[in-house]
């Protein structure tokens, strides 16, 4: 066993006991708590939690190659801008409202503010985004055992199921989020680690984020001779339209994700929901700016010691990840140098080895190395926990207990819940081993469907008193169809179109997201109002402070306590409040 | 709070919401887009300027513009006398 293998199994071990430990402490007995931990949780722990549920096995390992590798540079900013501008729109449009509102899942509101049948699409399309997502995770969790430990990929996706079944099952949000707040801890350091110790060997400045800005006019010059544009050139891969579109589609779809507004109604209050936001942008910042640098000093170190280097002298990190294949070398016209240039001249690197392999081409001694894959384990355990979460609670919530079987007690709900998971985890595990081809293209379609099925829907209902059940109905379904049919359309695995105005597919969620906002207008000016109990309910979960209807609404009697308080003249006859 | 209170209360939410998606616009499809070519002519520490704001710059600015909203929330709050906020789980 190496000393790299060595402490990267120490980590390894020592995290996953603390995770245990944590969903020992925390197990639950209640459908509040398993669901959205009691509504609980003080914003920084939460912040926390959702930083590391969004952050996936992705964003820890890939987004620094895909900023600096897949694009020249500037093309990466999609993802950076995206990623994180959505939290703003959480923060501002629905966090403080849905708290309010204060329901275990987002189906739950969308089925209490509009219709039945509303609900079921949006169960379905949060089974569907989270299920796709989760696959990307317990993918991630068998690589990362393979590439540190030499653990066969199946072995490592066992594993890592069987301790997010220990955690998720036994202590539902509540387990799941106080894990989170460790897995954040431990992602946060083996990220930033590595990133200061290059900034300071390649600028002098401990603050990657800086040091970051003193490489940039010699990464511009050395791209310019290899023949690629320069690094911070704009528009040289992707045009105007397109990088508005694309950064906007990956901005709405996260404020529609719903295993990221769930986590707003764990937290305590209306108050302590806005800054969870605050905290949660805060944490996922660090990151996210460091990721670009990371991206841009590994660039410059592999181009300084690869390019133009002779085959039989290669650096020894370079052997190593040429071993297991994130690196692949065919000297095309046989003069014993590699030569990179653009569409990668003889080299293929794959973008996961930034993050990777950052400590070893810096030099970093082998505990970083192993700390960093613990890091990518924590990355992908976290989001896979959320995500199954969600899976979880939209079956025995809002199928099981809502639609199949109303009187079941809690206890049974919660039983329900339990095995809804542990059957969640099995799908995962079983998709995490045999990946379907597209799982990648349709993680980043997600954000798309998203933004054109939630958000809207959302944000309307929240905003507008006089959103009807089928006006939203009819958006979410115009936004949804027409966006899956451009991508069905577009996408290289499927149509291979050449879409409207060059569009590309990842950024068709914006036009989809216009596309509902229409319609469910639209339909609004012509379809039955929503009863004045209902709009003044609507009208009370804008303020934050405590107040009647929210409470009645959810026993079942919004319609006679809006009489009581003379907000409408009788209760409609017949079945009254919510079904 | 009385109705005449609410719906003051609310513009002045909806008027902070305004301007701090006014500039999340700005920092991110403006300087970090539309206007990227222009702002790359001035280099700071190193960074052309519109290529900072894209990588950069614009995330520095989302966690500021959430915490003025937070901040300003809770002085309105204050102001409208709610000191007691919903912490209750409402499910049926």
């Amino acid at each position: 066993m190496s000393q790299i293998q060595l402490w990267t199994l120490v980590f390894v071990v020592l995290t996953f006991g603390v995770y245990i430990y944590i969903a020992y402490a925390s197990r639950v007995s209640s459908t509040a708590g398993f669901y959205i931990a009691s509504g609980g949780v003080p914003a920084p722990a939460n912040g926390a939690a959702i930083a590391a549920d969004w952050m996936s096995a992705a964003s820890f390992i890939s987004l620094a190659g895909i900023v600096a590798f897949t694009g020249n540079g500037y093309a990466g900013s999609v993802y950076l801008m995206g990623w994180t501008g959505g939290y703003v729109l959480l923060a501002l449009l629905l966090a403080p409202y849905l708290r309010k509102f204060g329901k275990y899942t987002i189906p739950d509101f969308v089925g209490d503010r509009y219709s039945e049948s509303a609900r079921l699409v949006a169960v379905v399309a949060a089974i569907v985004i989270s299920f796709v997502y989760v696959a990307g995770q317990m993918a991630g969790v068998g690589l990362v055992f393979q590439r540190f430990l030499g653990v066969g990929t199946v072995a490592g996706v066992i594993l890592g199921m069987v301790i997010v079944f220990f955690y998720a099952v036994l202590g539902g949000m509540k387990g799941i989020t106080w894990t989170q707040v460790a897995q954040y801890s431990v992602l946060i350091v083996a990220y930033l680690i590595p990133a200061v110790a290059i900034s300071v060997q390649l600028s002098g400045i401990p603050v990657p984020q800086i040091g970051f800005g003193q490489i940039l006019a010699e990464l511009d010059g050395l791209q310019r001779d290899l023949g690629f544009e320069a690094y911070t050139a704009a528009f040289t891969q992707t045009n105007m339209l397109n990088m508005v579109l694309i950064t906007a589609a990956l901005m709405f779809g996260t404020a529609g994700l719903p295993h990221v507004i769930v986590r707003f109604y764990t937290a305590k209050s209306v108050r302590a929901a806005r800054y969870s936001a605050l905290w949660a942008l805060f944490f996922i910042a660090l990151l996210y700016t460091s990721a670009p640098a990371i991206g841009a000093f590994s660039k410059l170190n592999f181009i300084d010691q690869i390019a133009g280097t002779r085959i039989d002298a290669t650096p020894t990190w370079f052997n190593t990840w040429s071993d297991v294949g994130l690196i692949t070398l065919d000297d095309a016209n046989g003069n014993g140098l590699i030569d990179y240039g653009p569409g990668g001249g003889e080299l293929t690197v794959n973008n996961d080895i930034m993050v990777l392999a950052a400590p070893e081409i810096a030099g970093l001694p082998a505990p970083v190395v192993g700390l960093v894959a613990a890091g990518a384990l924590a990355a992908a355990l976290s989001t896979a926990s959320g995500l199954l979460l969600v899976i979880s609670s939209s079956v025995a919530n809002d199928v099981y207990y809502k639609r199949i079987n109303p009187r079941a007690t809690e206890a049974r709900q919660l039983l329900v819940g339990r095995i809804a998971m542990g059957a969640a985890i099995l799908v995962a595990g079983y998709l995490g081993i045999n990946p379907p081809g597209f799982v990648a293209q349709v993680v980043a379609l997600a954000f798309g469907l998203a933004a054109a099925s939630f958000f809207p829907i959302l944000v309307l209902g929240i905003f507008w008193k006089k959103t009807t059940a089928m006006g939203a109905t009819a958006g979410l379904v115009a936004g949804l169809v027409t966006t899956m049919a451009y991508m069905l359309w577009t996408i290289d695995i499927y149509g291979d179109g050449e879409g409207i105005l060059g569009i590309a597919e990842t950024g068709f969620g914006t036009v989809g997201m216009l596309i509902n906002f229409v319609v469910t207008i639209v339909v609004s000016q012509f379809t039955p109002k929503p009863s004045p109990a209902m709009q003044e309910l609507v009208e009370e979960i804008r303020y934050p402070g405590k107040s009647k209807l929210v409470a009645a609404h959810a026993e079942g009697h919004l319609d006679e306590t809006a009489a009581e308080e003379g907000i409408i003249d009788e209760p409609p006859s017949g079945r009254a409040g919510r079904d | 709070m009385d109705t005449a209170q609410r719906s003051e209360y609310w513009r002045r939410n909806l008027r902070l919401m305004s301007v701090l998606l006014a500039i999340w616009a700005l920092v991110s499809f403006g300087a970090g887009i539309l206007f990227v070519d222009l702002l790359n002519q001035i280099v700071v520490l190193g960074f052309p300027l519109g290529f900072w704001f894209a990588q950069q710059g614009s995330i520095l600015v989302f966690v500021i513009l959430i915490a003025v909203y937070v901040w300003r929330m809770d002085k309105l709050d204050a102001e409208f006398g709610i000191d007691e906020y919903e912490e209750e789980v409402h499910h049926s």
